[in-house]
């Protein structure tokens, strides 16, 4: 699927491009802090996302993981500091300019009553129209594509509230998809998931990555993470703690430092990525 | 070809380029039609029967005398002003019932309809009460009305439901409000007032129509152009904004163009109850569309408001006001839906 963003930043068309990959990803934070209101989360922290790879920020609760994701996808406006996209603020763009450029899967979405499958992935051509332009080949070829892409071509006329779990959540993935951005943020897209719909859904993810996109996930299972995920940020109290390949970085120390847990990490027999396999009291 | 699980037009030409459902054109199509039908109804019959004929000739000729008063001056009107204050206050119950993916909100419940109501009463005590002082304070107890509910609902941008209860409260003391204002005022005031605030067509002339329908046209072509946002806004907020809308400055842009069409119809007919709280519901059903939209919610209204103020003046053995009639039927069904509700939820 091509994506239909200009990667430049607002005014810079006809100039080359600003960044390259090499030097700087296109998404990243500088120094920024970001909160509600007055409750700072995130202090001073700078991140990369680098381009092209299916990144993964695992964490405690509460350690920021999603606020950082919230300011990655400019829910959230830094009170300091500022999220890069393509050289330019996050937050000097307009609405839907991020929107062609960026994709968000949130925690808490709502299907309206009486909505189809179909209806709701369309709802993520938003973005790409105009008052009198709703509906044009493109749209319509965009969607058959999300679809297809997840799946759930066949379910296309179907409502959502009928769907299961991972049905449901799939339209979801189908509805960013349809946006058609080169950069995927995913906000603990496999939470009150069955195992099986969450392996569905993170090879579904590895699928799309490896088709060129960049993915951000939150995830709170760490095997999942260090098998799926292709670059780490391991965060504690609103900071980092470590970043790179899972291969490189997950260690019974890491494991230990972030999450307050002793654990022995081994080979997964399947994939050869790091498992963690907890300690604890009982044996 | 995409299945949307039913059957879709599309209109692809020059720069135009939109689709929808087949089923939402049929029902706008035929709720146009009943509309259509009862409003001859309600020109041709009332004290004076007229046929079609009769009719025409009257609109036609300037000499037709009498009949051309009743038909052109008393009619006319009257049946233009249900169509077109029944549309508004569909499209505006539609607005808030989407923002807050609750049936309960409208502006009747929340509280709007009844700040109208006390900047109209406020309008007719100090200035006497011509058309436009009406209106004007109709719409600035309005817009106050919902900017103060906006704000203390918000914490963190604004829920729906936290939206609805504190407007329900603001809403009974609004009523308090108004009933203290038409105590305090003098006789031939507080008679004028009364009539008003019953909600009424009667006496609708062409001056209310025109000014008031020419606001409401204008109003509801710009909340068309931003249906397709409260469509989005309908996926939850994080949802929509990473979709491209500006979330809270949408929001309050459509707080404001939902509250007008209220005070628009306020001022001209004084508070008409059920016609915003119930037309939105209906044409959801009949349409089957994906949550409440705007434009078969307006046709809706203006079907309910003009069948309303017929069975008020034809169908009952007295004459009233169709306020009442609304509030009586809009009464019933607000139980109902609460009972829904209740059940839904526990």
């Amino acid at each position: 699927m091509p994506p239909e963003s200009d990667p430049r930043p607002p005014g810079a068309a006809g100039s080359p491009a600003v960044n390259t990959a090499a030097r700087r990803g296109r998404l990243c934070v500088e120094d920024a802090t970001i909160g509600y209101d007055k409750r700072i989360i995130i202090e001073n922290l700078s991140v990369q996302i680098p381009d092209h790879s299916f990144t993964v920020i695992v964490g405690p609760n509460a350690c920021g993981k999603s606020t950082l994701l919230r300011g990655l996808s400019r829910l959230l406006k830094p009170s300091d500091g500022q999220v890069v996209l393509d050289g330019a603020d996050i937050h000097s763009y307009k609405a839907k300019e991020v929107a062609r450029r960026i994709g968000l899967l949130p925690q808490n979405s709502i299907a309206p009553d009486g909505i189809t499958v179909a209806d709701l992935v369309a709802r993520g051509r938003f973005p790409h129209q105009g008052l009198l332009r709703q509906w044009t080949e493109k749209d319509e070829q965009a969607v058959a594509e999300a679809m297809e892409a997840t799946g759930v071509t066949d379910l296309s006329g179907r409502l959502v509230d009928e769907l299961s779990g991972g049905q449901r959540q799939r339209v979801w993935v189908s509805m960013a998809l349809a946006q058609r951005t080169d950069i995927l943020l995913l906000d603990e897209p496999t939470t009150f998931l069955d195992i099986t719909h969450q392996i569905e859904l993170l090879e579904l993810f590895t699928d799309l990555h490896l088709a060129g996109r960049t993915l951000v996930a939150v995830l709170h299972d760490l095997n999942h993470a260090a098998r799926y995920g292709t670059h780490l940020i391991a965060m504690k109290n609103g900071a980092i703690v470590a970043q790179g390949p899972p291969a490189d970085i997950v260690t019974a120390d890491l494991v230990e430092e972030v999450f307050d847990l002793t654990c022995v990490v081994v080979p997964d027999p399947v994939s050869g990525s790091p498992s963690v396999a907890p300690l604890g009291r009982i044996r | 070809m995409i299945d949307f699980g039913r059957r879709t037009w599309r209109i692809r030409r020059g720069p135009v380029a939109v689709h929808g459902a087949l089923r939402t054109v049929v029902v706008c199509l035929g709720l146009l039609l009943v509309t259509c039908a009862v409003g001859v109804a309600g020109v041709v019959t009332g004290d004076l029967d007229f046929t079609i004929a009769e009719v025409w000739r009257a609109l036609r000729d300037p000499d037709a005398g009498f009949d051309r008063v009743v038909i052109l001056e008393w009619r006319v009107p009257r049946v233009t002003a249900a169509i077109v204050f029944g549309a508004a206050l569909g499209a505006s119950g539609a607005v808030f019932q989407a923002l807050t993916r609750n049936p309960l909100a409208s502006p009747d419940v929340i509280g709007l309809s009844a700040g109208s109501h006390t900047g109209g009463l406020v309008a007719i005590i100090l200035l006497g009460g011509t058309y436009s002082a009406i209106a004007g304070g109709a719409l600035i107890g309005g817009v106050l009305t919902a900017v103060a509910i906006y704000l203390l609902a918000y914490r963190r941008g604004v829920q729906g439901f936290r939206l609805i209860v504190v407007g329900i409260g603001v809403s009974a003391m609004l009523t308090a409000a108004n009933t203290y204002l038409i105590l305090r005022a003098e006789l031939d005031l507080a008679m004028s007032a009364a009539a008003w605030g019953a909600g009424s067509l009667n006496g609708t002339n062409w001056e209310q129509v025109l000014i008031g329908g020419g606001v409401i046209v204008v109003l509801l072509t710009v909340l068309t152009v931003f249906a397709p946002a409260l469509s989005q806004l309908g996926l939850g907020d994080e949802a929509a904004a990473a979709s491209g809308v500006t979330v809270e400055r949408t929001r309050l842009t459509l707080v404001v163009l939902g509250v007008a069409p209220v005070a628009v119809v306020t001022a001209a007919a004084g508070p008409i109850a059920f016609v915003a709280l119930a037309a939105p519901q209906i044409a959801r059903r009949l349409a089957r569309t994906a949550g409440v939209t705007i434009t078969p919610a307006a046709f809706t209204g203006a079907f309910l408001l003009l069948a309303a103020d017929y069975a008020a003046q034809h169908l009952l053995p007295v004459t009233l006001p169709v306020g009442l009639v609304t509030v009586v039927i809009g009464g019933g069904y607000l139980v109902w839906l609460l009972v829904a509700e209740a059940r839904r939820r526990l």
